[in-house]
């Protein structure tokens, strides 16, 4: 299972018969596992990672860092609930250390992202403080490195 | 002036590797996919090369002793021990080398006389039976076959022994074929060395890279540690292919022996493959799982798409080489590959490059993306029918 998995982390794009072949299991079960998978929200999206930058996109991402105060019963989860939900952001992890959750946004212009968290996140009952740090360059993201010079260099025969 | 003429006749009397000549063909072609790499498509992983470029910061340039660093050599010894359960003493019985190619070559030329005969089982790697020649020795060459997965068993050797026979050199799991020898298998293969009083030696180079199974190290079997010389390397468990390191493991005698031989023509293997190789050793071993785990998966998936074309396939349990036969479509190897180069631009290896047992066969190396296997069989399946169709 977890080699099926581990397969179509790195490339969903795989045939359930080539996978197959490669695992040496049905098709079927190949198939049936995907499927459940799926149900069960074990994969939970197939996606894409675009260098947005090389198609001459412009984007600003920002990485901000939340403190907030935990709640009754609910702890993290209801605040940081109110806080995905909204589109413009990426991610929300809840952090161990000197804050509570970092959160990176996506916009088109600073100041779009500038405006969200003023106007957005910052002013959200329990958040008590934020500190944006805006992202310059991207360099690996996902465990995939995103301009990745490294170059095979083998003969094209060897013994 | 015939400078020709003044090359050692010894040399002359050698052959050029059967695989060089392809590869000029091929170097030259655009779009080709090449079946033909003989190493891992994996990049030497990221941490054993930063342990490289941490060691040249540090001023990390120098000679080290003959033998080897200590340090490699008792990681050396604790790794085979763990994996073989083979007690090796690191500083009288292991030799860091330039390569298992380095340690073949030393081995031979510290065992042989003129005129002492090596048994060579073939296919096989194409340097054996040449630096055999080279050492002075005759090499005796052992065919193995399809039916028998590519195995040798001692009623075969029998009869190939003399008086004169000294050696016996093995390697698996096999380059070419990717056949491995079970436990069962060389016990037959140690009471057979026994009998005749032979030295073992086995490249093991290909150990790590075994499924369905475990591999058994030669000198792990009863009687067998003093009389083997243990081959091995980082080139392909660890893709470390130009880094050009390796060792060799047997008795001090030996390792006396080929380190004489080493510390006059070698010195020593470079600094930075020794510290690179620590560095692999001591925590490689997820990295080497994961690149076994993918060729297991490519193995599989190319076996199956050769036996759809219905080619004569027989399971490769180690290495990442199929080969498979091409004897029904009527051409030789050399022919089949050449066709297959011109007409389809996948590059493989005749089988004859690995003696004359290999002819009817190709090397298909699946070192190389799942992408690459896909296209390759597509294109192979569609010469294969053409050539059904002429």
């Amino acid at each position: 299972m977890k080699e099926l998995l581990d397969l179509l982390e790195k490339d969903y794009t795989q045939s359930p018969d080539q996978l197959a072949i490669m695992l040496n299991i049905p098709v079927e079960e190949v198939i049936k596992l995907i499927a459940k998978f799926k149900q069960e929200k074990i994969i939970v999206k197939y996606q894409t990672i675009v260098d947005w930058e090389k198609a001459g996109i412009e984007q600003v991402t920002a990485i901000i860092e939340v403190k907030i105060t935990p709640q009754r019963k609910v702890g993290f989860d209801a605040i940081a609930e109110r806080i995905y939900r909204y589109p413009e952001v990426r991610s929300v992890y809840l952090m161990s250390g000197s804050y509570d959750l970092s959160v990176s946004v996506e916009g088109t212009t600073l100041r779009e992202v500038a405006d969200f968290v003023a106007a957005k996140l910052s002013t959200i009952e329990g958040v008590i403080s934020t500190n944006t740090n805006f992202m310059l360059k991207r360099y690996k993201y996902a465990g995939v490195i995103i301009n990745d010079m490294e170059e095979q260099h083998r003969l094209v025969v060897s013994p | 002036m015939n400078w020709a003429k003044r090359i050692a006749p010894t040399v002359n009397s050698i052959p050029p590797s059967g695989i060089r000549r392809f590869f000029d063909i091929a170097a030259e072609m655009k779009g080709v996919i090449s079946l033909g790499v003989g190493e891992p498509d994996f990049i030497t992983p990221w941490h054993i090369r930063e342990s490289c470029i941490y060691g040249l910061n540090r001023g990390q340039t120098a000679y080290t002793s003959n033998a080897g660093l200590l340090e490699l050599r008792e990681e050396i010894a604790k790794s085979l021990y763990n994996d073989y359960e083979v007690s090796y003493t690191p500083r009288t019985q292991i030799l860091v080398t330039v390569g298992v190619s380095e340690g073949l070559d030393l081995a031979l030329r510290a065992l042989l006389s003129p005129g002492d005969e090596v048994l060579v089982p073939e296919p096989c790697y194409v340097s054996y039976k040449s630096c055999v020649t080279l050492a002075g020795g005759t090499a005796i060459t052992v065919p193995t076959t399809m039916d028998n997965a590519f195995r040798i068993t001692a009623a075969q050797l029998e009869a190939f022994v003399t008086p004169r026979t000294k050696i016996l050199l093995i390697g698996y799991p096999n380059n070419p074929t990717g056949a491995v020898m079970s436990r069962e298998d060389l016990l037959d293969i140690a009471r057979f060395a026994k009998k005749h009083d032979l030295i073992v030696i086995s490249d093991e180079i290909y150990a790590k890279l075994t499924y369905d199974g475990t591999h058994t190290c030669f000198s792990s079997l009863p009687d067998m540690m003093d009389r083997t010389i243990v081959l091995n390397g980082f080139s392909k468990a660890y893709a470390m292919t130009g880094w050009r390191i390796g060792y060799a493991a047997a008795n001090p005698d030996f390792i006396g022996a080929m380190t004489k031989i080493h510390q006059y023509t070698m010195l020593c293997t470079p600094i930075t493959a020794q510290v690179a190789a620590i560095e692999a050793l001591k925590h490689g071993e997820k990295s080497a799982a994961q690149m076994t785990t993918e060729y297991n998966q490519r193995r599989r998936l190319i076996l199956n798409g050769f036996r759809q074309m219905g080619l004569d396939c027989f399971e490769p349990k180690g290495a990442f080489y199929l080969f498979p036969s091409i004897k029904q479509t009527g051409l030789t190897s050399l022919a089949f590959a050449e066709q297959l180069l011109q007409i389809e631009k996948v590059a493989l290896v005749p089988g004859d490059a690995f003696g004359e047992s290999g002819e009817g066969f190709v090397r298909c190396s699946y070192a190389t993306s799942t992408v690459n296997i896909n296209e390759a069989l597509i294109r192979i399946g569609r010469f294969v029918v053409n050539l059904k169709n002429r």
